[in-house]
């Protein structure tokens, strides 16, 4: 959902900044709705997600998405120090680009808004929302890097996808999810047993076993 | 962070146009597709139709008519042969971004208008877009400005499709809508009227620096 919207709304927007796509493609009027409905969209989408979505699961992965401790900062500073279902470069990619969605949608909403009202005409709006694109290339970029090519972060990405990781990996990059005890949807505490998935290849000699990215406590 | 994030609506401006400037010598050294990809201080393309006119050499004519004694049209070459003028000029959007330092080449309105001799009252001139709807309106006086210019060249060649060839209306002193590209007509009025932007809330006399936005 991310990823395809985000890659919808960068695409549109891409040949709303650049001439040559402009030139290319012409059809501003389109291609402006294409975006503003896209953005709607996800939008849409994530309050879809909260209203109808598995909301204890939410609030487990907003808390420990928000939960800076010394171990983070050490990781931050260069430091190879245990981390847990997600490490402190994650936690950061994930507040700074809320963040900058947040601000894309604020300057986005001017943007629209601002040819209907002229009291919201900010000289300042647009360069806001090109020079976000900016920012966020480079943050894109670094998230594809570690996602697609990285040998230690990529099999995050079978998680996102598939909802299991090898357990042997989890233990190794992610050693305080691993050893935290999970809770049950009935409110016990216990350590579920370990479902079994396909091992990993390469780096990491995995036992069959895995973690669910969805079981945190 | 987020307060961060909305004080950026406040230093956007000159940290763009810093960034920019301090970028423009390598974006140069970008070939022409993907030189935008750089911040440069360099242009954006806006249209309001879904798509641009196609100039027809063969074909194109330019309508000056309304209150005056000789209407006329002009063929691309006769548009040529009238008396050459070239500046360099800043180009200013009212979005916020500008184009600095472009070269343009073009004939004087006071020139254009002798062809056709204007009545005693016409005082404006309706530029009308081949991009329909677009059109927009300047004062004869402010058509006369020194700076200002129908415009059929930028930057040493005949005006690129997507700058609004063959001929566009240059005002530098006025934000970027009022130098209507694609102009198929030149009509003389008694007064200047609302144009395109006009409609939606922008100003007539969209004078740089002292009209919406500050």
């Amino acid at each position: 959902m991310h990823a395809s919207a985000f890659l919808v709304l960068l695409g549109s927007g891409l040949v709303l900044y650049l001439p040559a796509l402009s030139e290319l493609v012409s059809r501003r009027p389109l291609v402006k709705a294409i975006h503003l409905w896209t953005a709607v969209a996800w939008i849409a989408a994530l309050a879809l997600v909260v209203l109808v979505g598995d909301r204890p699961g939410l609030r487990r992965t907003l808390r420990e998405l928000d939960r800076f401790d010394a171990d983070d900062r050490r990781w931050l500073r260069g430091r190879r120090v245990p981390q847990g279902r997600f490490n402190a470069g994650q936690k950061l990619n994930a507040a700074i680009s809320a963040a900058l969605a947040l601000l894309f949608a604020l300057s986005g909403f001017l943007l629209w808004y601002g040819e209907r009202d002229t009291r919201f005409r900010f000289a300042s709006t647009l360069l806001v929302h090109d020079g976000l694109m900016y920012v966020f290339l480079v943050l894109l970029a670094g998230h594809l890097y570690l996602a697609i090519i990285h040998p230690s972060t990529r099999h995050a990405l079978r998680g996102i996808t598939l909802g299991t990781v090898d357990e042997e990996w989890a233990k190794r990059h992610h050693p305080k999810w691993s050893d935290q005890p999970r809770t049950w949807r009935g409110g016990e505490r216990s350590f579920a047993t370990p479902v079994a998935t396909a091992p990993r290849k390469n780096t990491c000699t995995g036992r069959p076993g895995s973690r669910s990215p969805s079981d945190s406590s | 962070m987020l307060a961060g994030g909305i004080s950026a609506f406040g230093w956007a401006s000159p940290a763009w146009r810093a960034l920019s400037g301090a970028l423009r010598p390598a974006a140069e050294l970008l070939p022409g597709g993907v030189r935008g990809l750089v911040p440069s201080g360099g242009w954006r393309i806006y249209t309001v139709s879904d798509s641009m006119p196609k100039f027809d050499p063969d074909h194109w004519r330019l309508r000056v008519d309304g209150l005056v004694e000789q209407p006329r049209e002009l063929t691309y070459t006769e548009l040529r042969a009238l008396p050459r003028a070239e500046q360099v000029s800043t180009f200013h959007c009212v979005t916020g971004w500008s184009v600095e330092h472009v070269h343009w080449a073009g004939v004087r309105f006071r020139d254009l208008l002798a062809l056709v001799h204007p009545k005693p009252n016409a005082h404006a001139l309706r530029f009308v877009s081949a991009e329909a709807p677009y059109e927009d309106s300047l004062t004869v006086a402010q058509a006369q400005l020194a700076d200002a210019m129908l415009a059929y060249e930028m930057d040493g060649r005949p005006l690129r499709r997507e700058h609004g060839a063959p001929a566009r209306v240059v005002i530098p002193e006025m934000y970027g809508y009022k130098n209507v590209k694609w102009v198929e007509r030149i009509e003389l009025v008694a007064h200047a009227d609302d144009g395109f932007w006009e409609k939606l809330g922008y100003d007539r006399d969209a004078w740089v620096g002292r009209s919406k936005p500050a």
